[in-house]
């Protein structure tokens, strides 16, 4: 099948933002001090559980970030293909089922019929009232009554019996890994992986790995002939929804980071180093800005561009590129709103920096302005910023709901988080209830909001030594326990310190 | 003090005119009058008349920032930025699209908006502040830990899912109170419950978890060693010493937000049908009034500044050390 491949902005910018994360991470690769706490990151059970989940929803993203336009068929087979309108990503073909498995209205998770009695017309041309089956849902059952809960079992078992031999799989190679770099025998590392006294959390990540991988095993086999979380009112799987808004909830809160950073590091740190009028001016600029109630400023500059893009529809030529500009724009307002905290913090630092000894050595063998900001003052802020980026992160994605809600969000035909949720909140009032929209979103989003929030936390104790968090409670309150235990257990040598 | 006082007030004035110039560049120079025209009454067939029409209803036919077709000092005061955005200073709001009067509506409307936003005020600072407190006496242990992971479940779940749950929970399947609805005088109070827990509830996550970081931060100081050391018991150190020094910047953290509550909350507010700012506000985003939005802006902006003055006030009322000059 020929495609055309096509890069949104949005698209464009994942790009960019990865590309920044690999260059990143090879610098910090190459200096010890960098690494440091990272490896305290890497040593936290939380935090690298929570990471584990976050690649999970990070993959899905990415899958969801290769967008294309499908060659349309055309008989003739001429050597010109036609490329459709539809905007398609990776993740749609893959769940194409998904996608086009459209019911006509509402049904609960796993259903076989609809949820709402229809009047069918018989072939006599009589008509009766009742639950129509599914076009799709449960479609290859022939007694739907009678086989359903023994065909959801028989699926699931094999869903997830694959999904253990492909932890299992895993599970063999990352310890044989760890085993080479450790110069060990692989039985004796699988017994400290076991016990939980490796260095790196290995036990929680393969736990909540098997997690994962169980879970998603079950759904994979199950997704393709059933509506595994119900249909909305339209039809459309709820499933697919929640999947296709995790890249919504990932963008929001990666590109605004993306777009204040330069705002709050030039001017945060221009305002410290330079001081006087250039202070006075930018902490002007930023105490205006802060003192509008963000939302009220959000809301202000999303109706304008609203708008602006009504009144200039010239502008977008597909429907996916009009919702990627305003889920771009969204993004920018956002972290045009939101430099100013980390800004201020900028500044305080670098008024601090600026006084020590070795910028005023550098400043004495005159060292210029521009080398100076960006040799000395910028990468020792840089651990503000990262803290900053990761606890920002989640306050995006709960962002992001409600802003939806409130009308000044992403654009209607975009899925998120918050356009499911303003679609379903009236379903909750209804009789019968409707639950499964609701109930998608919400473990969706806790799933990935709570494994942001503890990895921000793992990155904050690693990175602010102050913070006491929850992993640092976890290891004083272990330590507690252990010291209750009569055997004293030798800590186990770090596979940092080992040549490898 | 005083002197201090009047220069933060005066300090006030430039911030207040930024943002004067913000709303002003937003929504009238990114897109012009005629472009918010063309959208209040339909993009595709609108005529050149109708647009007049529309704008000389509400004012807007007018230069942006020279009147050339006047003389004197009406060649400024006859232009869209005096009439509307200067005059807001002057708590001149002008009408809604709806032809009401802004003003009116802003006063009728702070007292719903402030029976919720006031109690959820002081009972979040107190419930948060209780069970911020159990967690350091008890810290380093299993309820310490728990409510730690509480705490960042709690932070996880958008306040949507708080409302749209206690609604369903407490008025749908317990029928304890209404779903929504105001209603005057002391009968507002059944209408209130709900809400005022929701709004509680929903932001207990993240200030409980600060809450405790400022008590811990607070427990490594010299003076609860000294405490200590004297023989003093954990609760006397904890209640006499640390809750009174870790209240300062807790109640000063506070003080900033108390201006705000006349604003009310966006969401709450409009889920549960509350008359106050916060659903008026919403209402207005939702209709495009851009007359009310533009106005709940600067309104906005001056509460905020203004709980930014009683913040330097309420330091120098709670902690004797620091002296304004």
């Amino acid at each position: 099948m020929s495609f055309k491949p096509v890069i949104l902005w949005t698209d464009a910018l994942v790009y960019v933002l990865i590309a920044v994360i690999v260059i990143f991470a090879w610098q910090v690769r190459r200096h010890e001090h960098l690494l440091a706490p990272w490896r305290r990151v890497g040593h936290s059970a939380s935090g690298m559980a929570a990471l584990t989940i976050l690649m999970f929803f990070i993959v899905i993203g990415l899958l969801d970030t290769i967008h294309l336009r499908p060659a349309i068929q055309n008989g003739n087979g001429g050597s010109e293909a036609a490329y459709g309108v539809e905007v398609l990503s990776l993740l749609d073909l893959l769940g194409t089922p998904l996608r086009t498995q459209v019911e006509t209205t509402y049904s609960a998770p796993f259903a076989t019929h609809l949820y709402a009695r229809e009047t069918v017309e018989l072939p006599d041309g009589g008509q009766v009232r009742e639950f129509p089956r599914l076009k799709f849902g449960g479609a290859h059952l022939q007694d739907p009554e009678a086989q359903l809960a023994g065909d959801i079992a028989t699926r699931a078992a094999a869903g997830t019996g694959l999904a253990l031999l492909l932890w299992f799989l895993i599970a063999t190679s990352v310890i044989a890994l760890v085993a080479h770099r450790r110069n060990e025998r692989f039985l004796s590392t699988f017994s400290a992986i076991w016990r939980g006294i490796t260095p790196v959390p290995w036990r929680a990540v393969f736990v909540t790995l098997a997690l994962i991988l169980l879970l998603g095993g079950a759904a994979l086999a199950l997704c393709s002939d059933y509506h595994i979380l119900g249909t909305d009112k339209v039809g459309q799987d709820v499933f697919y929804q929640s999947l296709k808004s995790i890249r919504t909830g990932l963008l929001i809160g990666t590109l605004t980071t993306l777009m204040m950073l330069p705002f709050a590091l030039l001017l945060g740190v221009a305002a410290g180093y330079f001081r006087g009028w250039v202070d006075d001016l930018i902490q002007y600029l930023y105490t205006t800005l802060s003192s509008i109630p963000g939302v009220l400023l959000i809301a202000a500059t999303v109706l304008m561009m609203q708008v602006y893009m009504e009144t200039h529809p010239e502008l977008f030529d597909t429907i996916a590129a009009r919702a990627d500009l305003r889920l771009l724009f969204l993004c920018i307002i956002l972290g045009v709103t939101s430099w100013t905290g980390l800004c201020r913090l900028l500044r305080g630092e670098t008024l601090k920096l600026r006084e020590m000894e070795y910028i005023q050595a550098a400043t004495a063998f005159g060292v210029s302005h521009w080398r100076i900001i960006s040799r000395h003052i910028i990468p020792n802020v840089m651990h503000i910023v990262l803290i900053t980026t990761v606890m920002d992160f989640s306050g995006l994605v709960l962002a992001e709901a409600v802003l939806s809600y409130v009308g000044v969000g992403v654009d209607p035909s975009t899925i998120s988080f918050g356009t499911m949720i303003n679609a379903a909140r009236l379903e909750m009032a209804r009789e019968p209830m409707v639950w499964w929209a609701l109930f998608a979103a919400f473990s969706f989003m806790f799933a990935l909001v709570l494994s942001a929030n503890l990895f921000a936390d793992a990155v904050q104790n690693a990175f602010d030594p102050r913070m006491k968090t929850l992993a640092a409670l976890a290891r004083t309150w272990r330590r507690k326990k252990h010291r209750e235990e009569p055997v004293t257990k030798s800590s186990s040598p770090s596979e940092d310190s080992l040549p490898s | 003090m005083l002197n201090y006082i009047i220069r933060r007030i005066l300090y006030a004035i430039p911030i207040l005119v930024g943002v004067n110039l913000i709303t002003f560049t937003l929504f009238f120079v990114v897109n012009t009058p005629d472009d918010m025209a063309r959208m209040q009454l339909g993009i595709k067939r609108v005529t050149p008349d109708a647009i007049a029409k529309w704008k000389q209803e509400r004012g807007y036919d007018q230069p942006l920032m020279f009147n050339n077709a006047r003389e004197g000092l009406e060649k400024i005061t006859r232009t869209i930025f005096f009439e509307k955005s200067v005059a807001m200073f002057a708590f001149r709001f002008g009408r809604a699209d709806d032809g009401r009067d802004i003003a009116y509506e802003i006063r009728t409307r702070m007292l719903p908006s402030l029976a919720i936003a006031l109690p959820v005020f002081v009972l979040g600072l107190i419930v948060y502040i209780a069970f911020a407190l159990t967690m350091v006496f008890f810290r380093a242990t299993y309820v310490d830990f728990w409510g730690v992971v509480l705490c960042v479940a709690l932070m996880s779940i958008s306040s949507l899912f708080y409302i749209i749950g206690g609604q369903f929970l407490i008025s749908k399947l317990w029928h304890l109170v209404p779903i929504s609805g105001y209603s005057q005088g002391l009968d507002s109070a059944k209408f209130l419950v709900l809400p005022v827990i929701i709004g509680v509830i929903s932001a207990a996550g993240a200030n409980t978890r600060w809450y405790r970081t400022l008590f811990l931060e607070e427990m490594g100081k010299d003076y609860v060693r000294t405490a200590r050391a004297k023989g003093l018991p954990e609760s006397a150190v904890l209640f006499r010493h640390v809750l009174q020094n870790a209240l300062i910047p807790i109640l000063t953290g506070a003080v900033v937000v108390i201006p705000l509550l006349f604003l009310g909350s966006l969401i709450v507010e409009s889920f549960f049908g509350i008359p106050g700012l916060g659903s008026y506000t919403i209402d207005a985003i939702n209709s495009q009034d851009f007359a009310v939005v533009r106005v709940m802006v600067f309104l906005g902006s001056l509460l905020y500044i203004v709980g930014l003055i009683l913040t330097d006030i309420s330091y120098t009322l709670v902690d004797p050390r620091i002296r304004l000059e």
